[in-house]
Formats: C-alpha cells, structure tokens, sequence
C-alpha cells in the first residue's frame, strides 16, 4: 500500500483522468440545475453558445480567461516547489495599488506601450512583496504557508480599503476608486484578431495582456522544466529531504518559488483594471484567485494544461453570464459552484475513479499499465 | 458613568460578535486535534446559517431550523471526510471546494427558492431565537455597576450564545477527560499508534468531523436566527477564516480559545464603536487597521514572536495503512 497506484499511461493520467474528473463535477452540478427546476441540458446548451456561439461571446470567454491564465500559473509555480499559495486573490489585489500608482502617475505622459512594461513590474513587485513575508515565515520560522497567505489575504483587502478611500482616489470623488485612466494606461483591445475570422464584435474587453499571459505560460514552462531552478523546485516539491540533502538551500527555494507565485498572482490585476475597467476599484480581483486553483488542478500543473483549464473557465464565466441571462432560476453563482465541484473532483477527490480506470486498462492490456513487467521480473 | 456605559455596551457586543467565531473556533479545534485541517469552516458556517433560515422560515420552527442548520453542515462535514480520510485527498484543497460550493449555492438555491436575491424571509420572532431575560434582571438594572453588568452582560442572550460559552469547558472535559477525547488527540498527533491500538482511525476522524459539523452548524444557525433575523449572502464574511486564525492563537486547546475569540470579538466591537473617533495618545486609527489586527495578530504569533503555536503533528497528513 505504500505506493497505492501503478502507473498509467500518461495519456490516461493527464487526458482521461481529468476528463473524467470534469464530467462529474458536471454530473453533480447538472443535479443542482435540476434542484432549482431547470433542465440541465438546455443549461448546458445555452451555456457553451453563450461562450462560443459569437464573436462576442468568444472574446469574453478570453478576457476572463487571461486572468485565469495568470492565476492558474500562480498556484502551478508555488505547488512545484510543494507549496500552496491560497493567497493569490491577495497578492493579485495588493498589485492593483502598484497598477494604480504607476497608471496615475504616467497615463498622461507616457503611452501605454511604455505605461504597460512599468505596470508589469510595479504589479509583478507588488505581489511578490506580499509572496516573500509568508514565504519568510515558512522558509525561516516554520509557520503555515496555507494559514499565512490566507491572513495575507485579508490584510491586503483592508489596505485597499484604506488605500482606496484614501489617497488612491480623486479627493471630489465619493466612490472607492481610482480615477478612470487616460489612453496612456489604457491597454489596446485584440478583438480584431477575432474579426478576422469574420465574426463581429461590438465590444468586448479581450486585450493585449492575454499575450503576456501566454508568454508567462511558454516561460513558466521554461522554468518548471528546462532550467536549474526549476529543477531544484521539482525536487524540493517531490521530497524536501532529498532536496537538502542534495544541497539545495530550503530558504532560498522557498522564497523564490513562492516570490515568482506572487508575481505571476500579480499580474493577473493587469487584465482587469488597465484592459477592462480602466481603474482600481474595490475587490476587482473578485475571486479569480481562487479560481486559479481550480484552473491550475484542472491542468494538472502544466502550463499547456493550465491555458486550456483557464479557456475552460472562461467559458464558464461567460458561459454563465448568459445563462443567468436566459434562465432566472440560475444566478452567475452556479459558475461558482461548478468551481467548487471542479475543486473538488479534480483536486481533492483526483484519486477516486483512478482505481476503477487502472482495473479497467489492466483487464483491456495488462501491459499498458505495467504488469506483465513486474510479474516478468517477479518470476 | 457615560464611559461606563460605553464599555458595558462595548463588553455586550464583544459577547455577541464572538460566538460565532467561539462556536466555529471549537469546531476547528475537534477536526484539527483529530489531525484533519479545515480551511472549510467557513462553507460550512454558511451552509448552516441558510439551512437554519430556510428552514426556519418554512417550517416556522427555530428548532426545526437549528436541527436542519446541524444537518445540512455535518453533511458538508462528511464530504471533506470522505474526501480526505477515505480518499486521502488533499485537506486543503477540499475545504478550499466546500467554501465554493458552499458560497455559491446558497445564493443560487435561495435566490430559486425565495426569490429575494440571495436572501431568505424576514424570520419573525418566534422563528427566531429570543434573548433569555434572567430573573430579576430588570430588577436590579438600576443597581450601580452590578446591575448593569448582570441586566445587560450576562443576562439577556439567546440560548445559542450560553450554549457556545458552555461548549468550552464541555469540549475540554470531552478533549481532556473521556476516552473519545484521548484517542482524538492521539490521532492528531500520531495515527499509527492509535492504529495499532486496534481502534479505527478513518472512523475516529469522522466522529471528530462530526463534532466539527454540529458545531459549525449552530455557528451558522447563530449567524442568520440570532444576530440577524434571516440569511443574507456571502453573511459569514470570513468569520470561518477567522475562526481558524483564533484557533492557531489558541494553541489548540478550547479555554485560550474562548479568550482568542473574545478578544478578536472585542477588536469588532471597537472598531464598530470607535469608527472616526481619535484615540488619546494614538489619534485616529483607520478601522480597516482594526478590521485586519486579528490577522496580523495570527500572522505575528504564527512567526513565532509571541510563544509558538506548534499545530498537531499529524495534521494535514492523510493516513495510509501499511500492509
């Protein structure tokens, strides 16, 4: 029992699995639509051409996608290294005061192809700075890097309530907000890129920083798997002893890991506040650091699979949308729940259907899952 | 005799605004000692407190509303049971997935059912659970100091509240003192032990989740039928978080955990009560400083600089049998 699972194909661990996994979650959230007297099927019809049917719906589901994208490569980074960033959604709104700092200082002087690399940074920096103290906390005094971050979480909410009804917004102004940004903070829209297909969008806020998440993607992968750092985070996320005892320095792994997480978690404020909303409101991140959780166990850690979980997701939101739309009895909370149970199914309960999927390739081909190997050498 | 008035008042709300995080902290303490992490406390607060509202409202029974608060929140506890004691998933993530299920469906179930956005009807007072009014209460409210203290601290509560200070020395005497207790602690700290004992340890963590459950449950019951008189959404508003972070404060043991959550009930209350009034010697404090001090507290302690909170050994590690 104490490896409890042989192994399977990988297209059956990273394919089949998930998939199963995802269609339960389905299942049981379809049992939800029923609860509330709607028909599961046309909930699902509506849903996906609400996300795909046009153009509109199409660069929507990106939009919101590009800030999973963010957040799921967030969670993907910190579990390597075997650690769970929960702070994301706190680390993603603290950036928003880095975001408005530099888009009110410069949106009037610079454009926003100089405007867009120095929110990067500031929103990068931000949220690695809200990574390091827990991370410091772990490496150096041993406390919880799930209970630290969660904390972290709510303290950054209560500085951008201060920081928002205090100097971050216009002193005549009554509402908890950043003044809207000038066209120099303001990034271009990539909706043509859909036009070209021949579809028609009248507005939709899918922007430039969907590029910058795919190549956060391409580069965390890079990272993960192809240089020494990576390297040294897998091991340490395999096995910490095996890790220190090939010399690998805990404090310093951690608070890299943990820093880059922070980063990535930052930067997903880009897309909603200098791509969609052209300020910083209150609780713009709205949840999509949790999200990325869900996004990052749906893709199984890998960056391919995180952008595929993120559209996914995208989908859902906006997808949602118009089912709430359509179907009164249905709010946009069924897209949180649908989260829950992806949470659930594909992270907490991965494990369920493996046995039955493991006892179905060994009757179809012992071999494929490594038996006939084990019994050969065994004789 | 104004400042004392202000403090009995502030005292007052202190009791109110921390038996819920009193009733959740001791629910954590149940599942944690037991070597299971619940970052769910929160989800199932909520739960609770719809179930208890809804139900309370249908069926016109705060009773029935507080068995189904209980219900519905042991059932939530059962899904992290299965998840993490059955299925050894990750604790973590399937607490993270009951707060999600359990924030959206209330919404979308009481929005379907009551079609009031998300909230549940107004309860009227017998559906609700009313103050208790002791004897002789009014009687000596007019005695200096200790009339008040008696009239309007002790006196005046509803049943859920002396049931949340009661359950404190019942979970030590129950912790402590029966054997139940003894061996979910030793589960906690070490299930290999206990599992060579002969007793069960997947059975013991959910008789412990269980506990968690009931009382998460009249949390959530005390949430929608006490201090409000129905539930609104999303009403927890990270009380489960920090529930949690009073039971690291605590130390895990249910007496310093009443006095965590009293204390983090005491900074609410100040911060409600001193909003924009200047402090002497501090000045103006912002309220969102007060707002996030039970964190930073937690954060302080969690580093190690006020003593060490040392969580039970086994704790967040799912337990494989070998064979």
């Amino acid at each position: 029992m104490s490896t409890p699972y042989a192994k399977l194909p990988a297209w059956a661990d990273y394919g089949l699995i998930p998939v199963i996994n995802l269609a339960v979650a389905f299942v049981v959230a379809g049992f939800v639509v029923l609860l509330v007297g709607e028909n599961p099927f046309r909930a699902a019809v509506v849903l996906v051409e609400g996300a795909f049917g046009r153009g509109q719906g199409i660069a929507f589901t990106l939009f919101y996608a590009t800030t999973f994208i963010f957040s799921g490569l967030s969670v993907a980074v910190a579990a390597h290294c075997g650690l769970f960033n929960i702070g994301g959604e706190g680390q993603g709104y603290i950036a928003g005061l880095g975001i408005g700092i530099i888009c009110l200082a410069f949106d009037s002087v610079l454009p926003w192809w100089l405007t867009f690399p120095l929110a990067i940074v500031a929103a990068a920096a931000m949220g690695a700075l809200w990574a390091l103290i827990p991370a410091y906390l772990q490496a150096k005094r041993g406390s919880h890097i799930v209970i630290t971050t969660i904390m972290f979480n709510f303290i950054a909410a209560s500085v951008m309530v201060y920081a928002l009804v205090g100097f971050l917004k216009p002193a005549i102004s009554m509402a908890p907000q950043t003044r809207t940004f000038l066209d120099g903070a303001q990034l271009p829209k990539l909706n043509w890129v859909i036009e070209l297909f021949g579809a028609k969008i009248r507005s939709a806020p899918f922007n430039i920083s969907f590029l910058l998440a795919l190549a956060m993607a391409f580069l965390v992968w890079v990272l993960i798997w192809r240089t020494r750092l990576g390297y040294e985070m897998r091991t340490y996320g395999h096995s910490s002893k095996a890790a220190r005892y090939a010399g690998i320095s805990e404090t310093r792994i951690i608070i890299i890991a943990m820093m880059i997480s922070g980063a990535l978690a930052g930067m997903m404020a880009l897309n909603p506040t200098m791509g969609d909303q052209h300020n910083v409101a209150l609780e713009f991140v709205s949840g999509a650091g949790f999200v990325g959780i869900a996004v990052a166990l749906m893709g199984r850690l890998h960056p391919v699979g995180i952008v595929l979980a993120a559209i996914l997701f995208g989908m859902l939101y906006q997808g949602g949308a118009e089912l709430a739309f359509e179907m009164p009895a249905i709010s946009r909370d069924m897209i949180v729940i649908i989260q829950g149970l992806v949470i659930l199914f594909a992270g907490a309960l991965e494990h369920m259907f493996r046995p039955y999927v493991q006892a179905l390739f060994a009757s179809l081909s012992p071999k494929s899952v490594g038996i006939e190997a084990i019994k050969g050498k065994g004789a | 005799m104004d400042l004392f008035n202000a403090i009995i008042q502030v005292l007052d709300s202190t009791i109110r605004l921390s038996v819920p995080l009193l009733l959740a902290c001791l629910a954590g303490l149940y599942s944690e000692r037991a070597g299971i992490f619940d970052i769910g406390l929160e989800g199932k607060m909520l739960v609770g407190a719809f179930a208890g509202a809804a139900s309370a409202s249908v069926f016109h029974s705060a009773y029935i509303g507080l068995g189904m608060a209980i219900l519905i929140s042991v059932a939530f506890a059962l899904v992290h049971g299965f998840a993490s004691i059955t299925h050894r998933g990750n604790q973590i993530v399937s607490g993270v997935a009951i707060n999600f299920i359990a924030a959206g469906s209330t919404i979308m179930l009481g929005q379907a059912w009551f079609q009031q956005g998300g909230r549940t009807p107004a309860l009227a007072s017998d559906e609700r659970f009313g103050a208790i009014i002791w004897p002789g209460a009014d009687a000596v409210r007019g005695v200096p100091i200790l009339g008040p203290i008696y009239s309007e601290l002790i006196s005046g509560h509803s049943v859920l509240v002396y049931v949340a200070f009661l359950a404190v020395p019942f979970t030590w005497w129950v912790l402590f003192r029966t054997r139940f207790g003894l061996r979910v602690r030793a589960v906690g700290e070490n299930p290999a032990a206990v599992d060579t004992a002969g007793i069960s340890v997947a059975w013991l963590r959910y008789r412990a989740l269980i506990c968690t459950g009931v009382l998460t449950g009249i949390a959530g019951a005390y949430l929608s039928m006490v201090q409000n008189g129905g539930f609104v959404k999303d009403m927890t508003a990270g009380k489960g978080y920090i529930a949690l972070a009073a039971l690291i404060f605590a130390k895990w043991k249910p007496v310093n955990a009443m006095f965590a959550c009293l204390l983090f009930g005491f900074l609410d209350a100040l911060s409600i009560r001193l909003q924009g009034t200047p402090l002497p010697l501090i000045g103006k404090v912002p309220v969102q400083l007060m707002q996030a001090l039970p964190y930073i507290l937690t954060v302080i302690l969690l580093a190690g600089f006020i003593g060490k909170a040392i969580p039970p050994r086994a704790g967040g590690v799912p337990y494989v049998k070998e064979r």
